[in-house]
């Protein structure tokens, strides 16, 4: 079966944007994601070395802010909802298989340590920064934070600046 | 009025709706085609700009959303959370985001919609990730300074640029509109398609388009919930029916059933710590809308009844506590100091006055004195219980 068409980019913005808008309402902040894995990032260290977590000042200091099991956190529980949505989402639209996206004459490797690398970037870009596309570009648009939107300019910013250096990974030019 | 956490939805409940709103978003996200690389990459490469239409649509319509229901009186600015600013570590985090979304293909968000549908990039970029925060936390104290310089607090925009809220949000739109318009000629251009739109699409995206503009508009010309509200207070004339009692039945119905009501004090608080009727609250008038205060005129047990320096402000007052709830509420029908001297400093009847007038300072007098005294045992409950509103906490960090 052939998967089905992307939902009109306006109309997704728009649900999007009503989703952001009940979360502010309801909880006061807006949405998240870098948050929710960190968080598993610290209950992992928190479960495999709990001398070390208790050692080290970050957790300490989170811990005293948020006490309890690092994983009861918002964000934590939203992302999985998220996982699950954007599989029901897939399923429904007929585009759950496994596939590894890359630009053509790209070898697997070099995609896989691209990611890893990308990854790490973010993930460490995202705590410097105090959020990623959704915590603090997005949510930061939304309730018109200055952080929230010069980080946004950031993260274009750069990626546009560094697109040429990479495109072959993407695309055949 | 929202946020409905933490007094309305309780913190652990609150989990729930985590877990909800991110199947929304995880199910909007991925239908928007934000689960495959080749469209989010697509913005910087110029062939498909998915991401800045989904982006920005999301952005202005929770943006204007918000300015609306604050100005609907539904949701309190001053609780909401607004990521605060640290130049910095903003510009330096959001460039090696930057770099990260282009080598690794992803963002944190989208990598998980991409692996719930099996992409195994997503997989590999939520590894590294996963590392990449681990080596921020474990070696914060190297970062530490740059991610603490530059503190300017929850800084909004709006307010840096010395603009209105309305203007900003008007502005905003019209950027994203004028960049969709540009941004779909660039991708024509590049993919060689001669676009043909039909004059019904054209309409709905038009009008698609207005809304925001005409919702803001709205929001600038009328008044606000809290503009209107303090409008009809300041009209109201001295017959206005404002449900009144009278000093002798107030007496006695403290006197009886002072479990009953909240006696409020409308005046300053420097009036009332001075001298207050027994058994009174202080809520000055103009924090009336002060959110602390809200359960008093939102509750079912008790009578709240107003008084003031003159009748006249305990009438304003009704007219916005009636607005803010259903509380059953009575205005004092004479001022603080009429009744202070009708009740509490009743004048002993000339020899010879009538029987009346000798029963009804009896009768005062009794009053006054059995209020007195349940005042005195209740001398630790007078006060209001301060609420705390505090700030929503929230972030992504």
């Amino acid at each position: 079966m052939r998967a089905k068409a992307f939902m009109n980019p306006y109309l997704a913005g728009f649900l999007l944007g009503l989703v952001l808008l009940n979360t502010i309402y309801i909880t006061g902040h807006g949405l998240g994601a870098s948050g929710g894995t960190k968080s598993m990032v610290a209950a992992t260290v928190k479960a495999v070395a709990p001398d070390h977590y208790a050692n080290t000042r970050y957790y300490q200091e989170a811990e005293a802010e948020h006490p309890g099991s690092p994983l009861k956190n918002w964000l934590f529980f939203e992302i999985i909802g998220v996982f699950i949505g954007a599989f029901a989402s897939g399923v429904i639209s007929d585009r759950v298989a496994l596939k590894l996206e890359k630009g053509k004459g790209v070898s697997n490797t070099v995609r896989i340590i691209a990611s890893i690398t990308g990854g790490l970037l973010f993930g460490f870009g995202s705590q410097l920064g105090r959020g990623c596309t959704s915590g603090s570009a997005l949510s930061g648009m939304a309730v018109m934070s200055f952080g929230g939107i010069i980080t946004m300019l950031a993260i274009f910013g750069s990626a546009y600046m560094l697109a040429y250096f990479f495109r072959k990974l993407w695309i055949n030019k | 009025m929202g946020p409905l956490v933490p007094d309305i939805i309780g913190s652990e409940f609150n989990f729930v709706i985590a877990l909800l709103i991110g199947i929304a978003f995880g199910f909007v996200l991925e239908q928007a085609g934000f689960s495959t690389t080749k469209k989010l990459v697509g913005l910087f490469y110029g062939y498909d700009f998915t991401v800045l239409k989904v982006f920005f649509t999301a952005g202005i319509t929770a943006m204007v959303g918000v300015v609306l229901l604050a100005h609907l009186g539904l949701l309190d600015l001053d609780l909401i959370y607004i990521n605060p600013t640290y130049v910095r570590a903003a510009l330096i985090g959001g460039g090696i985001m930057g770099a990260g979304f282009i080598i690794g293909g992803f963002c944190p968000g989208t990598s998980i919609c991409a692996l719930a549908t099996g992409k195994i990039g997503a997989f590999w970029f939520i590894v590294g990730s996963l590392f990449g925060m681990l080596i921020f936390m474990e070696a914060y104290p190297v970062f530490e300074k740059i991610y603490m310089a530059d503190n300017w607090g929850p800084v909004r925009i709006d307010k840096y640029l010395g603009l209105s809220q309305e203007v900003f949000a008007i502005i905003m739109t019209a950027t994203a509109i004028a960049a969709f318009f540009f941004t779909q000629k660039i991708q024509d251009r590049l993919l060689n398609i001669k676009p043909s739109y039909s004059r019904n699409k054209i309409w709905t995206y038009s009008s698609f388009a207005a809304m925001p503009f005409i919702i803001i508009a709205l929001v600038a010309i009328t008044p606000n919930s809290r503009e209107r509200m303090l409008a009809k207070a300041g009209n109201i004339g001295l017959q206005e029916k404002a449900k009144e009692i009278m000093a002798d039945k107030l007496i006695l119905e403290l006197a009886n059933n002072y479990y009953n009501i909240n006696l409020i004090d409308l005046r300053d608080s420097s009036s009332f710590q001075k001298s207050h009727l027994p058994l009174a609250i202080n809520i000055p008038y103009d924090s009336l809308l002060n959110r602390s205060y809200e359960d008093y005129f939102k509750q079912h047990y008790k009578t709240n009844v107003f008084y003031a320096d003159h009748p006249q402000t305990a009438k304003k007052a009704y007219v916005i506590a009636t607005n803010l709830g259903n509380a059953e509420t009575l205005v004092l029908h004479e001022s603080a100091e009429q009744f202070d001297s009708l009740i509490f400093k009743a004048e002993i009847p000339a020899t010879g006055a009538s029987k009346s007038a000798q029963q009804l300072y009896q009768f005062r007098k009794t009053m006054a004195q059995n209020v007195k005294q349940i005042e005195d045992r209740m001398q630790k409950q007078s006060q209001p219980v301060k609420k705390e509103t505090k700030k929503v906490k929230g972030g992504c960090s």
